[in-house]
C-alpha cells in the first residue's frame, strides 16, 4: 500500500507519481490522505491500480480515468470522473454538479445523491446513483446507462441521443424529446448487472425501475420540418 | 468565478474567533478571484450606538480630525477607529442620519461602506490575505460574517466594485455570478428611490433585496423574489443584523457548499473553504438546492 499525504506532499507530486505508473505496475494499492477538497485528485490515471481517497474532494477528481479503481471516502466536488474512459469510480457520499460528464466508458457509482447535470453528454459511461439526481441530468447524453435508485430532477434527458436512463423513483419533468419507454428483457439484464456492479443490488430490484430514452424526433432530420431549417 | 465564504455562529464561544475563521476561509478561496476582496462582520451592537464604516482614497487627509468635525456638526461625541483606508465611526443611533449628512458635506470624497447597529464592511482591491491583513480582520469578533474574493466580469476592478455591497442598514450581499437584467432593474429601483454608487450588477441585487426589506417583506420573501425578478447567474449570500441567507438561481451553475453543526452554519463556494472549521468531520454538509431559499435568524 502506497500512502500519500496530500497535505504534506502536494497535488503535483501525487498526480505525477500516479501518471508515472503508465499501464503496468506492481504498486497497485494507493491511499490518499488529507484531500481536504483539493482539485484534480488522481486525474488522468492510466493504470490498473486501486486508489482510495480518505475524505472529500474538490473539482475534477478522477477526471479522464483509465483502468483505475478510485474510491472516494467522502463527497466529490464538481466534475468528478469527467470524461472517464474506463475503470471504476465509487463515491461513498454525494457528488456535485456534472458528475461523469462526457464519460466515454467505465463505471461511476455515487452512493449518496448527485446534483445537477449528472451524466451530461455521457458517451458510453455507466453511472449508478443510489440517491437522487438534480436537474438537467443526462442532457444530450449519447450512449451508456444512467441508473438512479431515487428521484430525478427537472428536465431529465433533454435533447437525448441514445443513452438509456433508468429511474426507480419519480421524475420531476422530462426534457425535450425524452420519453418513457417499455422495459424489455434486455433492459432487466442490463439493470441487474449494473445494480450488482454498482453495489446496489441489496437496495433495489430491476423490476422497480422505469426506462426513459430519446423519442428521436429532435436529432433526426424530419422532412416535414424542412421549411423550418 | 468569485469565491464566497460565510459563517453564522450559534455558539457564543466561537464569537471571539469569527474574524480569524472567516479570514482563513477566504484566503483558501483566493484562486477563485484575485481582483479584490472584502468582508462584512456583524460585531454585536452597543447600546444606543451605531456604526458607520467609511472609506477614502486619501485617508490621511480625509480622516484627519474627522471625529472632532463630526462632533461639532451633530453636537454629540463621535468615536473613530481608523484602519488603513477605512474608518469605523461610532455615533449615537439617533444621530446616524445627521452624521451621514454631515459627512457628505464635510468630506465629500469619503464613501460609506456600511451603516447600522453592528455591521462593519472592509473591502479593497487586492488578494484576500493582503486585504484581511490591512484591516486586521483576523482579530475581529462577531456573531456572523460574510467574505468575498472577486474575479470581475461585469464592471471595473475598484474598491467600490468589490463585495460585500451594503444598500440598507445592517444589510449586505455578496454574489458569485452575473446578472443580465441589472440595468432594467436598476432603473426601476431608482424610480422607487434607491440610490446606487456603481454600475455593478451585484449592487442591483443588493438594492433589490434592501428595497423588499424596506417595504416590510421578510428576508425569506425578499430572497424568494430574486428568483422571479432577477435574470442571470447567481449564488447570493446575504447578511442582516440578525440573519444570514443563501439563494441560488434555478440553473445553479455557481457552486455552493454548506455545513451545519450545533456551533455554526457555514457557507463556502467550495468544500475546501470549510475543511478547517471545528467539527467539520461530523457536520451535516450539503449543496444548497437550486431556486431554494435558506436563511437563519437568531
Amino acid at each position: 500500500m502506497q500512502s500519500f499525504d496530500l497535505g504534506k506532499e502536494g497535488l503535483r507530486a501525487l498526480n505525477s507519481s500516479l501518471h508515472a505508473l503508465k499501464g503496468q505496475t506492481n504498486m497497485t494499492a494507493w491511499e490518499v490522505i488529507n484531500p481536504k477538497g483539493a482539485h484534480a485528485i488522481a486525474a488522468g490515471v492510466d493504470a490498473p491500480v486501486d486508489i482510495t481517497v480518505r475524505g472529500s474532494t474538490g473539482y475534477y477528481c478522477a477526471g479522464m480515468n483509465k483502468q483505475a479503481t478510485i474510491r472516494i471516502k467522502g463527497s466529490a466536488g464538481p466534475g468528478v470522473a469527467e470524461n472517464m474512459m474506463s475503470g471504476t469510480v465509487i463515491i461513498d457520499g454525494d457528488a456535485s454538479q456534472y458528475a461523469g460528464a462526457t464519460g466515454r466508458g467505465g463505471l461511476l457509482v455515487i452512493k449518496g445523491n448527485a446534483s445537477s447535470r449528472c451524466g451530461i453528454s455521457m458517451k458510453g459511461i455507466d453511472i449508478v446513483v443510489h440517491g437522487n439526481i438534480g436537474h438537467m441530468s443526462a442532457f444530450m447524453a449519447q450512449s451508456g446507462n444512467l441508473v438512479v435508485l431515487g428521484n430525478a430532477g427537472e428536465a431529465l434527458g433533454d435533447s437525448l441521443y441514445e443513452a438509456r436512463l433508468f429511474v426507480r423513483g419519480t421524475v420531476k419533468s422530462l426534457g425535450a424529446d425524452c420519453i418513457e419507454k417499455e422495459m424489455r428483457d434486455e433492459h432487466y439484464a442490463i439493470l441487474e448487472e449494473l445494480l450488482r456492479r454498482g453495489e446496489a443490488d441489496h437496495k433495489a430490484k430491476p423490476e422497480e425501475f422505469r426506462r426513459y430514452g430519446s423519442a428521436r424526433k429532435l436529432y433526426n432530420f424530419n422532412i416535414d420540418n424542412a421549411s423550418s431549417y | 468565478m468569485c469565491g464566497i465564504v460565510g459563517l453564522f455562529l450559534k455558539d457564543p464561544k466561537l464569537e471571539p474567533k469569527l474574524g480569524a475563521m472567516l479570514t482563513d476561509m477566504l484566503i483558501t478561496m483566493t484562486d477563485r478571484g484575485p481582483d479584490s476582496a472584502g468582508i462584512a462582520i456583524y460585531g454585536g451592537a452597543k447600546d444606543g450606538l451605531g456604526k458607520i464604516t467609511i472609506q477614502s482614497a486619501h485617508p490621511e487627509k480625509d480622516f484627519k480630525d474627522l471625529d472632532g468635525d463630526l462632533h461639532d456638526a451633530i453636537g454629540q461625541p463621535v468615536a473613530m477607529l481608523v484602519k488603513s483606508t477605512h474608518a469605523v465611526l461610532e455615533v449615537p443611533l439617533a444621530q446616524m442620519e445627521a452624521a451621514r449628512s454631515a459627512l457628505a458635506h464635510l468630506r465629500p470624497a469619503v464613501k460609506v461602506m456600511s451603516a447600522g447597529d453592528s455591521i462593519e464592511i472592509f473591502k479593497e482591491v487586492g488578494l484576500p490575505k493582503d486585504v484581511a491583513a490591512r484591516f486586521d480582520v483576523a482579530k475581529m469578533k462577531g456573531t456572523h460574517g460574510i467574505g468575498h474574493t472577486r474575479m470581475a466580469t461585469e464592471s471595473a476592478v475598484t474598491t467600490m466594485g468589490a463585495h460585500p455591497f451594503s444598500t440598507g442598514t445592517d444589510q449586505c450581499l455578496v454574489h458569485n455570478g452575473s446578472l443580465s437584467n441589472h440595468n432594467g432593474v436598476r432603473r426601476e429601483l431608482k424610480r422607487l428611490g434607491m440610490t446606487f454608487e456603481t454600475e455593478n450588477d451585484t449592487e442591483v441585487g443588493a438594492a433589490f433585496i434592501s428595497h423588499k426589506l424596506q417595504t416590510g417583506e421578510t428576508l425569506g420573501n425578499a430572497l424568494e423574489a430574486t428568483l422571479t425578478d432577477l435574470d442571470g447567474f447567481f449564488t447570493f449570500v446575504v447578511g442582516t443584523k440578525n440573519g444570514f441567507g443563501v439563494v441560488r438561481d434555478p440553473i445553479a451553475c455557481k457552486p455552493a457548499v454548506m455545513a451545519e453543526t450545533d456551533q455554526y452554519v457555514a457557507f463556502g463556494s467550495e468544500y475546501r473553504a470549510l475543511v478547517n472549521l471545528p467539527g467539520i468531520e461530523d457536520a451535516r454538509v450539503w449543496e444548497p438546492e437550486p431556486a431554494t431559499v435558506y436563511f437563519w435568524e437568531r
